[in-house]
């Protein structure tokens, strides 16, 4: 399209009269600015369609991702530790760890390189009562010594305790994880001089079960 | 509708990338969006250059390439070193892309085979993968939960439905695998257990074969805590139950290019019902169902139906007369748009349904009405009128299609910069040169529906960043709102007074309601513009698939 510019500055090569204006008429302005980020729209759009299927299908787009935040498959890396150690930590365990995996795939149909811990979901709702009630007045014994100890030994009963939950992770796999896992639990919570469901993030205002009764109240 | 090359083998453009990376963020959180955009990013990659590379810790991204690998978005095989080397990684792009069609395909079930069909589709969508067992208890259960107090949703029902839905091919089973370790006990443990991973489920030829399983009873109804313990003593037998079924290892999941044959039956249907009319749309319901099964997935056209046929099989409470069905299959034949052709004169005239050409149509339809919302109706009638045309001139444009010229150079400078229309050069003298060379105006259907595809992934994009900001703008507001109604709720089923009531629904003032008010307004637009845009792509996908098929 250069052509020759050379002979004859006011020359072109091309049929002026194409190109839509005459000579001597001012060309249109060039651009100083980009093009604005929302430019004004010529034409309204066309409003949205409506009606029982448009309805339905939005409720269901709506269900749907409220539901997968909830699901195992919702993937949280487990929060690093950012300020002071808080006491609390020993006891919050419904954080998600990294090293275990929140469902059960199966394995035979993933490579073998990524298989990792299962975790089985901590039940944090209503605890069953009533086949727990002599589980936990042996618990009670064994807090009693623990707590004995406790000023001497709090180091040593730190681990032990991580070991003893190793121990009942391991073990949950093989047994029915239902029981050991609420024991482990009762005993953790018999551990501590508060009770399991105060410690709440305020999530669960008015909410709390008082089915707790049967241990300390203060 | 999938085309032969399997997609996740060719490039990904940035608006495709950004969206897959929308959607995993949405529904598995960052984790897994960063893994899973940095594998879409880098094509193939094993493990452990994935976690080097995306510097996370390996057992997050060993959990989210099973929860990528689960959902059939991500498939592994031996890698460049062979069986013995790596296993490397590959996402499925196209795969992440249809999580943004659910609701369509669950809205499908749901009109076909009710609230059961319904529950069963979401259940296999929202897990990738489940067994026949694990999915009619779990339906069975959420049925039950909705019903009325004494009643319970029977597992054979819900088997019944399930086994429908494999019949008609909307649910099929995952490709096996085949384990190399599985039959030598003591073997050395390979890094994989299966030598590749099948790509195409219809290569197994039990793909649609139910298993046999082992299963009565009725849906469990989900109790208030005081009756945590029977819950959990059920539950417990639930799980123990769970190996005796019988179908263990027998995965099922959802065949989506079944329900996207069924979209565009759908779409061909109502073009016909708003081009012609009702009696004619159902003429051509009646051959696409009696073809279901016999047209192979990318044909062109239906197999050849008799009139007579047709006769036969129109629905009884359509009382047409034969002759009447001959004037109506001519009507469609004459019909511009070619949805039907005829092939022969036997049996009274021997029809087929031109799924390609109705396609084409279809896409031809959608660009057209995106020029004329976009720059009015005469730039419209230029767009038609070189789509019709193929090649003009200036000149030649003005006139066909009666506008002035200014205004018609005007036009034709704003499509062009748009890209919608294209300028090709055709020279009468070897050495180009501009006054003797033609300028003649043209557009490609192929190549503008493609841009068309992109401008659609990025509107979707921009909408549901639009959406994430408006969320993240009110989020104090919404998590507040989220914790009166918390206590509102506990309140109610503990039998409050309404003054209580009253109490606490004004811990949220006036003008709050209304910023929430006027939040969920927008956010239910951002969403239905979603689904709305989506039904757009899937014709031009549909499209854009069905000429690469057909070369």
């Amino acid at each position: 399209m250069a052509g020759n510019r050379g002979r004859g500055r006011s020359q072109f090569t091309f049929n002026v009269d194409a190109l839509g204006f005459g000579r001597g008429d001012s060309l249109p302005t060039s651009a100083h600015t980009p093009s604005p980020l929302f430019p004004p729209m010529q034409f309204r759009p066309v409003p949205l369609h409506t009606g029982e299927e448009v309805e339905y299908m939005l409720a269901l787009k709506q269900e749907l991702r409220a539901s997968s935040k909830n699901l195992p498959f919702h993937i949280k890396a487990a929060r690093t530790k950012t300020d002071v150690a808080r006491y609390s930590d020993k006891y919050q365990n419904g954080e998600p760890k990294n090293n275990c995996i929140e469902w059960s795939p199966d394995w035979s149909r993933m490579p073998k390189e990524l298989c990792i811990k299962v975790r089985k979901p901590r039940k944090t709702g209503a605890k069953p009562q009533p086949a727990r009630k002599p589980k936990v007045s042996a618990g009670k014994e064994e807090v009693l010594q623990k707590l004995e100890t406790l000023e001497k030994s709090e180091q040593e009963q730190h681990s032990e305790e991580e070991a003893d939950e190793e121990k009942k992770k391991q073990k949950d796999e093989e047994e029915e994880p239902d029981v050991d896992e609420d024991y482990d639990e009762e005993e953790l919570e018999d551990e501590t001089d508060y009770i399991m469901s105060y410690f709440d993030n305020g999530e669960d205002f008015g909410a709390d079960s008082d089915d707790n009764m049967d241990e300390a109240v203060y | 509708m999938t085309t032969e090359i399997p997609r996740y083998f060719l490039e990904m453009t940035a608006q495709e990338v950004r969206l897959c990376g929308l959607l995993l963020q949405e529904h598995f959180g960052d984790v897994v969006e960063k893994v899973g955009t940095h594998l879409i990013r880098s094509g193939v990659l094993t493990l452990r250059a994935l976690a080097h590379e995306t510097k996370l810790a390996l057992d997050l991204v060993k959990k989210s390439l099973c929860v990528l690998v689960q959902h059939g978005m991500c498939t592994f095989g031996p890698g460049r070193r062979g069986p013995a080397g790596p296993v490397e990684y590959r996402i499925n792009c196209e795969r992440i892309l249809h999580m943004l069609r659910y609701p369509r395909y669950i809205y499908t079930a749901k009109s076909l085979y009710g609230d059961t069909g319904e529950l069963i589709i979401e259940e296999i969508l929202q897990r990738g993968q489940m067994t026949m067992s694990s999915t009619v208890k779990t339906v069975a259960d959420r049925l039950t939960h909705n019903m009325p107090e004494g009643q319970s949703m029977d597992y054979s029902e819900v088997v019944s439905a399930f086994s429908r839905l494999v019949e008609t091919h909307f649910l099929q089973r995952c490709p096996p695998m085949a384990s190399a370790g599985s039959s030598s006990s003591g073997a050395v443990d390979t890094s994989l257990p299966v030598v590749t991973q099948p790509a195409e489920p219809e290569s197994n030829p039990e793909c649609y074969k139910l298993p046999y399983i082992n299963l009565t009873g009725q849906g469990k109804r989900r109790r208030s805590s005081e009756d945590g313990e029977d819950d959990q003593r059920a539950a417990k037998k639930a799980k123990t139950d769970n190996s005796q079924c019988g179908d263990e290892g027998i995965y099922w999941q959802v065949n989506f290019l079944r329900f996207h044959l069924h979209f565009r039956d759908q779409a061909i249907i109502s073009a016909v019902s708003c081009k012609l009319d009702q009696t004619s749309s159902e003429i051509v319901r009646t051959m696409l169902r009696m073809s279901e099964v016999t047209t192979p997935a990318h044909a062109a056209f239906t197999q050849a139906l008799s009139a007579n046929e047709i006769f036969r099989s129109l629905p009884s409470n359509y009382n047409i007369a034969r002759p009447i069905l001959d004037q109506y299959l001519t009507l469609l034949v004459d019909d511009p748009m070619e949805f039907v052709g005829k092939t022969g004169d036997s049996g009274g005239g021997m029809y087929v349904v031109n799924l390609h050409r109705a396609l084409a149509n279809l896409a031809r339809a959608t660009l057209e009405s995106v020029v004329q919302e976009r720059f009015g109706s005469r730039s419209a009638r230029i767009f038609r009128l070189l789509l019709r045309k193929r090649h003009l001139e200036q000149k030649q444009v003005e006139d066909f299609a009666m506008v002035p010229a200014k205004e018609a150079k005007d036009m034709l400078y704003t499509l062009l910069s748009e890209n919608l229309v294209q300028l090709q050069e055709v020279p009468k003298t070897p050495d180009y040169a501009p006054s003797r060379t033609f300028y003649l105006y043209t557009v490609n259907q192929l190549p503008t529906a493609r841009l068309l595809l992109q401008h659609c992934y990025k509107t979707i994009g921009n909408l549901i960043e639009r959406r994430l900001y408006e969320t993240k703008e009110n989020k104090r507001l919404l998590e507040k709102s989220q914790r009166i109604e918390a206590i509102l709720a506990s309140l109610q089923a503990t039998g409050a007074e309404t003054a209580q009531l009253t109490e606490v629904e004004e811990m949220i003032t006036a003008p709050e309601r209304q910023q929430l008010e006027s939040l969920r307004h927008h956010i239910n637009k951002l969403d239905s513009s979603e689904n709305q845009v989506d039904e757009t792509i899937f014709l031009l996908e549909s499209y854009i698939n069905s000429t690469q098929a057909s070369r």
